[in-house]
């Protein structure tokens, strides 16, 4: 085995150690935004989105803040969500830790570029702003929505 | 009323992603093949003649593994599994090429055999957690169990000390350390306990300056895990450890309550402590590891016997040697640094792989890591938040504390590199830590529930 042979190898593993990283990297950022060809199909991890919102248009609402209770100040981004299960079930995407909240209480989906919140049959019910929501409600902007001890409203 | 929009759009799910998982393995074992083949290469001019069987077995190993996840966690993180194998297998190569090469203590097939047992536990523990949120409910059986685990090597008989730190059990000729299982069982308790008491953790307090003081009533946990900590130092002389073990808290406690305060109060909790540990006559393995830290040149502490600074320069010569791109596997001297089988395998492979090989073998861990943050991120509840970012976090220091330690960054402190050195205890460990990370990911990457529902009588809940 010649000199060069050998350097030639080992040039080429340490090629071929960096092109897995270079891999690896490359499934974590399909991960984050989806493969090139596919329509986005990376919604489920709003927390973290890096691409800007596609559907941005005006009088819709942006986000989700948490104005009142434990969670108070979480914000959850709606651009690219298309529902919202609030409860104390580990699965929900907002986890209310509330004796006041029921396991799956209310969810919220987006309808005809209105948000609908929905009563999941709660215990305690689901208010927005002063009222008990009894049916499916389109939801306003700035409109304080009450379950338990939370307070959530919709924000640009 | 009509069915709401939400049935015409279901909620958009991540993929499995099972077929990039198997890519990425197979690639993991293809790199670990040519690297003990380019190992033979080096030292002995020829392929080694048991390839085929190793590569056989390490890749009937892997599918085990594989098919376990697949089965038992489908929509677990694709990468855990073969950036684990790559590290794993280069450390195992490196373990046999100084093996190979007649170091005394360097053993390729017990580390073989311990690979093995981590990939099964990894397996085991898949099958058998099904669900790792009873772990919440065992917080404090696990804390009591975290321990007895470090306290176990001072009880007389079954305690050893070899090396000069007291951190062995010997049990029928094996010798277990312990404190790397304990390690495990305390990032648990810490989790659960935090989940319980950050509120209180969080809020109460008062501002002075610029920071957040805590409540005295509430430093007490953070005490307790400092005065096990300092004592895990004293007894047992492993400073390695403690460092982990405390850094590990305070870095879960910013988790849970993101104060400042908290990282601020540990930091000098800690540099006081090993301040005074070095100026106590009785702990003068302490004060030699900084003189060793601050000079490691000098010829005096070089010439020493015990607690010298030859392995730190020999490994640093061996960094230098090695340069930008290696010298190759296997054509390098690691047996001429002192434990570079185990403590200084970075430094093995610093000198064979260059810096550009150490670079990806740390961007491995660095993704590794990465991996076990996004759970955290990714996760729904708080108990797994924690438990992921400490578990992960825990991996990052560990990796941390070495290689600062190898390179003369900070003072060297002994503990073993994650999946490279050779260790029984620290690779099954390890191998359960990445078995839950990946139950984890299973539980934080599964599509939540939908709930369909017809004017809000009924409920029905689809998987």
């Amino acid at each position: 085995m010649s000199e060069l042979t050998l350097l030639l190898i080992r040039l080429a593993f340490l090629a071929v150690l960096w092109f897995f990283v270079i891999a690896a990297v490359g499934v974590i950022r399909t991960d984050l935004f989806g493969p090139k060809t596919a329509p986005a199909n990376t919604a489920r991890k709003p927390a973290k989105q890096a691409k800007p919102a596609m559907r941005s248009r005006r009088g819709e609402p942006q986000k989700l803040v948490v104005t009142g209770g434990p969670l108070n100040g979480t914000t959850l981004n709606l651009t690219e969500t298309t529902l919202i299960t609030i409860g104390r079930a580990n699965d929900s995407t907002l986890v209310l830790n509330d004796d006041y909240a029921s396991t799956r209480h209310a969810r919220l989906f987006p309808q005809d570029g209105q948000w609908i919140v929905e009563d999941l049959g709660s215990t305690n019910g689901t208010y927005l702003d002063r009222s008990k929501v009894t049916r499916p409600t389109p939801v306003p902007i700035g409109v304080p929505i009450r379950i338990g001890k939370t307070v959530i409203e919709l924000r640009k | 009323m009509t069915a709401p929009a939400v049935e015409a759009n279901p909620v958009p799910m991540t993929a499995k992603r099972r077929g990039t998982q198997l890519f990425m393995l197979t690639f993991a074992v293809a790199i670990v093949m040519a690297a003990y083949a380019i190992a033979g290469l080096g030292q002995d001019g020829q392929v080694p003649g048991d390839m085929l069987t190793y590569g056989l077995g390490l890749g009937a190993l892997m599918a085990v593994a594989y098919i376990a996840l697949a089965k038992f966690a489908p929509w677990a993180d694709p990468l855990l599994l073969p950036l684990v194998t790559v590290i794993n297998g280069l450390g195992l190569v490196l373990i046999w090429r100084i093996d190979h090469a007649g170091r005394n203590g360097a053993s390729a097939p017990t580390q073989l055999m311990w690979t093995a047992l981590g990939i099964v536990v990894f397996a085991v523990t898949l099958v058998v957690l099904r669900d790792h949120r009873v772990l919440q409910r065992l917080t404090y059986t696990a804390g009591a169990l975290g321990l007895l685990l470090l306290i176990l090597p001072l009880l007389p008989f079954i305690g050893k000390e070899i090396n000069g730190a007291r951190i062995w059990i010997g049990i029928g000729g094996f010798s277990i350390q312990p404190g790397e299982f304990a390690k495990l069982a305390l990032v648990v308790f810490f989790a659960g306990y935090l989940v319980a008491k950050r509120d209180v953790l969080a809020l109460a307090g008062r501002r002075l300056l610029f920071i957040d003081l805590p409540r005295a009533r509430d430093l007490g946990p953070v005490l307790i895990t400092w005065i096990v900590s300092l004592g895990v130092l004293v007894l047992q002389k492993d400073l390695g450890s403690s460092l982990l073990l405390f850094g590990t808290f305070i870095a879960m406690l910013y988790i849970a309550t993101q104060r400042t305060s908290w990282v601020l109060i540990g930091l000098l909790l800690f540099i006081g402590g090993a301040y005074l540990a070095s100026k106590i006559p009785a702990f003068g393995h302490v004060d030699a590891r900084l003189q060793v830290w601050l000079n490691p040149e000098d010829p005096e502490l070089y010439d020493r016997e015990l607690g010298g600074s030859q392995q730190l320069m020999q490994g640093l010569f061996a960094f230098g040697t090695g340069g930008i791109l290696g010298t190759g596997l296997g054509v390098g001297n690691p047996t001429l640094i002192p434990l570079s089988f185990s403590d200084f395998i970075l430094a093995a492979a610093g000198e064979e792989l260059g810096l550009t090989g150490i670079m990806a073998i740390i961007m491995i861990y660095a993704l590794i890591v990465e991996r076990g943050l996004r759970i955290s991120i990714a996760a729904r509840d708080p108990f797994t938040k924690l438990l992921a970012g400490g578990l992960a976090f825990i991996l990052a220091w560990q990796v941390f504390i070495i290689v600062g330690g190898v390179t003369n960054l900070i003072p060297l402190t002994g503990l073993v590199t994650p999946f490279m050195s050779q260790g029984g205890s620290a690779l099954l460990s390890n191998w359960i830590l990445i078995a839950l990370l990946v139950r984890m990911s299973d539980t934080a990457r599964r599509p939540p529930p939908q709930a369909i529902q017809d004017e809000g009588m009924t409920q029905v809940f689809q998987r």
